[in-house]
This record gives structure tokens, C-alpha cells and sequence, in this order.
């Protein structure tokens, strides 16, 4: 166990990393699959982004508590069967309790049991840190993951449907009647990864961490 | 101690199953009343929202037994037969073969207005798709149509249960002359005039072709009501309107 307070500067870095310079999307190339399958509008975009915080999170803490007593040779199955407890019993909740948000949800509760980021954290963090560390890093995380859903989303809802959260923005700045057309590429899968490309690439640009030295 | 044994790894796997388990099971069967309530009350709101009632789901218990005024449950042959109709499985009878399905039908009556609402069920992309289809007092133009799904792809096929595809089919008809068309939705949209057809959803074409088979299939088990029912809707607007030509020549005798 480190001595160092919770918040210490270092504990912090676990939280800004994945923001940016790790990037669990755009840097380790993570949770592509969920990216692309849900980024066509925003609101949904930022529902997934929050329940992958809530499962990443707590799974972080729980598999954290346990480092010490899972038999390494069956790790990846505790991981999973954690995960995907949790996942169900977040699903059950809701659909008791808030009927609305988990029909929103519907098909991502799935797509988070086989989100990698979740059993990459667990399986290269969680296992080797304390609870508090652990928590941090999920947040981080999936942070980091929301940060690059919510800028595909954008662009895929503007350019693809002229919306925001449903709000007709093109159509209230009248550009439709000067002839602009909707991009309907934009909403289709192809799209989502030509902007996540190109969100990598913007971020290489600025980043020159990221660059291999030649 | 050794976590790494044998025995200490079955154990830890045993241990971890049974108690997974057992929390699992125990929040299914304590959850299951609060979440087949909140079923129910959708359902009953989706019936009542397809004859043009919006309510939320904490009302639609009220509402639903003031504007529902039966519920029918009918074989293929147009008859009616013993059941209730509101419990009637839908996803299982659409498996069965067509003469041994029972279908269930609601009669509403709103403003004096009578409205055959007909349940569907259907296949979408990725799982069951499903609505409600209320048609007018001449089993022919449609009134208004509701549409949701498990799991189809949210921001395409998932639009269908979103209003801007749902209220073009209101005023559609499902027949042209005798001649039963249902109503399909059409990929590059419909032509204007066209009494038959919808825009389909761009991105969603394999869900929007679900929901043309799905309101096809199942309108087409009910035309041997329908047939049944016509002449005697027919009769019932004529009687009406010899009724209002008897208070004319009363009025004009008097």
C-alpha cells in the first residue's frame, strides 16, 4: 500500500492520463466496437458513457479487494463473472425502479459486459492495485472513453441528422433552405470510423507524445 | 496460504458460482413484481397512446378501463372464444400455426368514437419488434400506430418507436377497394398520395421491412373479422342515417 494520500499528485495523473496522452479509445484503440455502434446521437452516446463509468468503476474496487485471494489461472473468469453480475444486477434495478432510463439502455447493457476497457482495467490495474487507486483509474477511464464517444457523436448527430440532442440546429439556421442536405453517410458505421480516425489523428497532431521516434 | 492449489481454485470458482448465484436469483425474484408492473402499465399505455391518448405511465391504469371498452380474443376464423385477451402472449401465438393462434383484439371508444385497436408482433434486425395498429369504425383507415423494440440499433432501427414515423401511418388505408394492401414502408419514402405506403427509417431498412411484415402478417389474421364485421357496420350507418331521415320528416311533419 502506497502512503501517499488519495488525491496526491501522482493518484491524480491516474484520472488526467487517460484523458489524453492514454487514451483508452484513441490511444490503446479499446472499445472500438461499442464507439462505432452507438455514437449516431448524442444522448444515447453519453447513457452508455455513464453506465460504462458505473460498471468500470465499481468492478475496479470489487476485483481490487479481491487481488489477493483470485487463483491467478481463473482470473479472466472471475473478471468476467464480476462484470457481468454487475451489469445484470444494474439491469435488473432498472428496469424495476426506472423503467425509462433502462428501456434507453437496452441493448448497450450488453455491449458493456464485452467492452475490453472494462477487462483491460481489470486485468492490468485492478489486479495490482489498492481500492482507492483503482477506483480513480476506472473514473479515468472511462472519462477518457466518454470524452471520444461524446466528440463522434457530436458530429455524427450534426452532420448526419442536423440535430443536437434532437434539437434541430441546421433547420433553425435556415440551411436547408439554401440547399444544404443532410450527410446520410454520416449516420451509417463506415462514418464513425473515418471520425474517429480522424479525431487521432487531430490528437496526434497536437500531441507529440504520441509520435513513434524514428 | 497457496492461491494458486488446485483445490483452493475449485473452491474459490464453487464459491464464487454460489454465491453469484444466489444474488442473482434473489434480485430476479424480488424485482419480478416491480418489473412486470411497470410492463403491464406500458402495454396498457401503448394501446391507449394508439387511439391518440398520451399519457404517462402512472396514468394509464385510469384511463385505460374508461376508454377501453372491450377486449376481444378471436380465432383465425373470425370467432370469438373464451380468454383474456390482455394476457394473451403474443410472442408465443405468432410461433404457433395460424388456426391454432388466438388473437386478441381491443374495442375503444373515444369521444363517441369507436376504434379497433390491433396488437402486432413482429421481427426487427436484432430481436422481437412489436405495436398496437388502431384502425377506424370502418376497419379501414388507419387511426394511429405505435411501434417499440428490444433491442434494435439505437439511432436507426431503434427510430421506429420515435413519433416522426409513427404518425404518417394515421389516415393511410390497409385496403384498396375489396382488395386487402396492408401498409408497407417504403425505402426512399413514399410518393406523396400513395395511401398504402410510409418513409422508411434511413440506416434502419431491415427494422423498417420488420415492421411491413409485422403489420401484414398480423392485420391479414384478422380479415375474417373484418369480412365478418363489415356488413354490419354497413348496416349500422345506413340504420343511422334513415334514423336521421325519420327526425327530418317528423321535424317536417310536425
Amino acid at each position: 500500500m502506497s502512503k501517499d494520500s488519495l488525491f496526491s499528485k501522482k493518484n491524480m495523473k491516474l484520472i488526467s492520463d487517460p484523458l489524453n496522452d492514454n487514451n483508452p479509445i484513441t490511444v490503446q484503440v479499446l472499445g472500438i466496437c461499442s464507439a462505432l455502434a452507438i455514437t449516431v446521437q448524442l444522448k444515447p452516446a453519453i447513457v452508455m458513457a455513464l453506465s460504462v463509468m458505473a460498471v468500470l468503476s465499481v468492478a475496479n474496487v470489487l476485483i481490487s479487494l479481491m487481488r489477493n485471494m483470485i487463483p491467478s489461472r481463473i482470473r479472466i473468469i472471475v473478471q468476467l463473472v464480476v462484470i457481468a453480475t454487475l451489469v445484470i444486477l444494474v439491469d435488473q434495478v432498472l428496469k424495476a425502479f426506472v423503467y425509462d432510463v433502462s428501456k434507453e439502455l437496452s441493448v448497450f447493457v450488453g455491449l458493456i459486459i464485452t467492452n475490453c476497457i472494462i477487462m483491460g482495467r481489470l486485468e492490468a490495474f485492478a489486479l495490482a492495485n489498492s481500492p482507492g487507486k483503482a477506483f480513480l483509474d476506472g473514473l479515468g477511464n472511462s472519462f477518457g472513453y466518454a470524452i471520444i464517444l461524446i466528440i463522434v457523436a457530436f458530429f455524427r448527430e450534426l452532420l448526419g441528422s442536423g440535430t443536437l440532442f434532437g434539437y434541430p440546429v441546421f433547420e433553425n439556421l435556415g440551411l436547408y433552405e439554401l440547399g444544404y442536405e443532410n450527410n446520410g453517410m454520416m449516420i451509417l458505421p463506415p462514418m464513425a470510423l473515418i471520425t474517429l480516425g480522424v479525431v487521432i489523428w487531430v490528437q496526434r497532431m497536437k500531441n507529440s507524445k504520441l509520435v513513434e521516434s524514428k | 496460504m497457496d492461491v494458486n492449489k488446485n483445490s483452493y481454485t475449485f473452491g474459490f470458482a464453487a464459491i464464487m458460482v454460489i454465491i453469484v448465484a444466489a444474488l442473482l436469483s434473489s434480485a430476479a425474484i424480488g424485482l419480478k413484481p416491480f418489473q412486470d408492473r411497470n410492463v403491464e402499465l406500458e402495454k396498457k399505455q401503448n394501446i391507449l397512446s394508439s387511439v391518440g391518448i398520451q399519457i404517462d405511465r402512472d396514468g394509464a391504469e385510469a384511463l385505460y378501463s374508461q376508454y377501453i371498452k372491450s377486449e376481444l380474443v378471436l380465432n383465425n376464423k373470425g370467432k370469438e372464444v373464451e380468454g383474456s385477451a390482455f394476457d394473451i402472449d403474443l410472442g408465443a401465438e405468432v410461433k404457433k400455426s395460424a388456426d391454432e393462434q388466438v388473437l386478441p383484439l381491443y374495442i375503444s371508444e373515444v369521444d363517441g368514437k369507436t376504434r379497433y385497436i390491433i396488437p402486432l408482433r413482429g421481427k426487427g434486425l436484432w430481436g422481437p419488434i412489436w405495436g398496437f395498429i388502431s384502425l377506424e369504425d370502418d376497419l379501414n383507415s388507419v387511426f394511429g400506430a405505435v411501434f417499440d423494440h428490444k433491442g434494435e440499433t439505437p439511432g436507426l432501427g431503434a427510430e421506429i418507436n420515435k413519433p416522426f414515423f409513427q404518425d404518417p401511418f394515421s389516415g393511410k388505408t390497409i385496403f384498396e377497394g375489396d382488395n386487402f394492401t396492408s401498409i408497407t414502408v417504403i425505402k426512399g419514402g413514399a410518393a406523396e398520395g400513395d395511401m398504402h405506403g410510409v418513409d422508411a427509417i434511413s440506416g434502419g431498412t431491415i427494422t423498417s421491412d420488420g415492421v411491413s411484415d409485422m403489420v401484414k402478417e398480423r392485420l391479414s389474421m384478422y380479415l375474417p373479422y373484418f369480412n365478418k364485421m363489415k356488413p354490419a357496420i354497413e348496416v349500422e350507418q345506413i340504420m343511422a342515417e334513415m334514423d336521421s331521415v325519420v327526425t327530418v320528416n317528423d321535424s317536417i311533419t310536425q
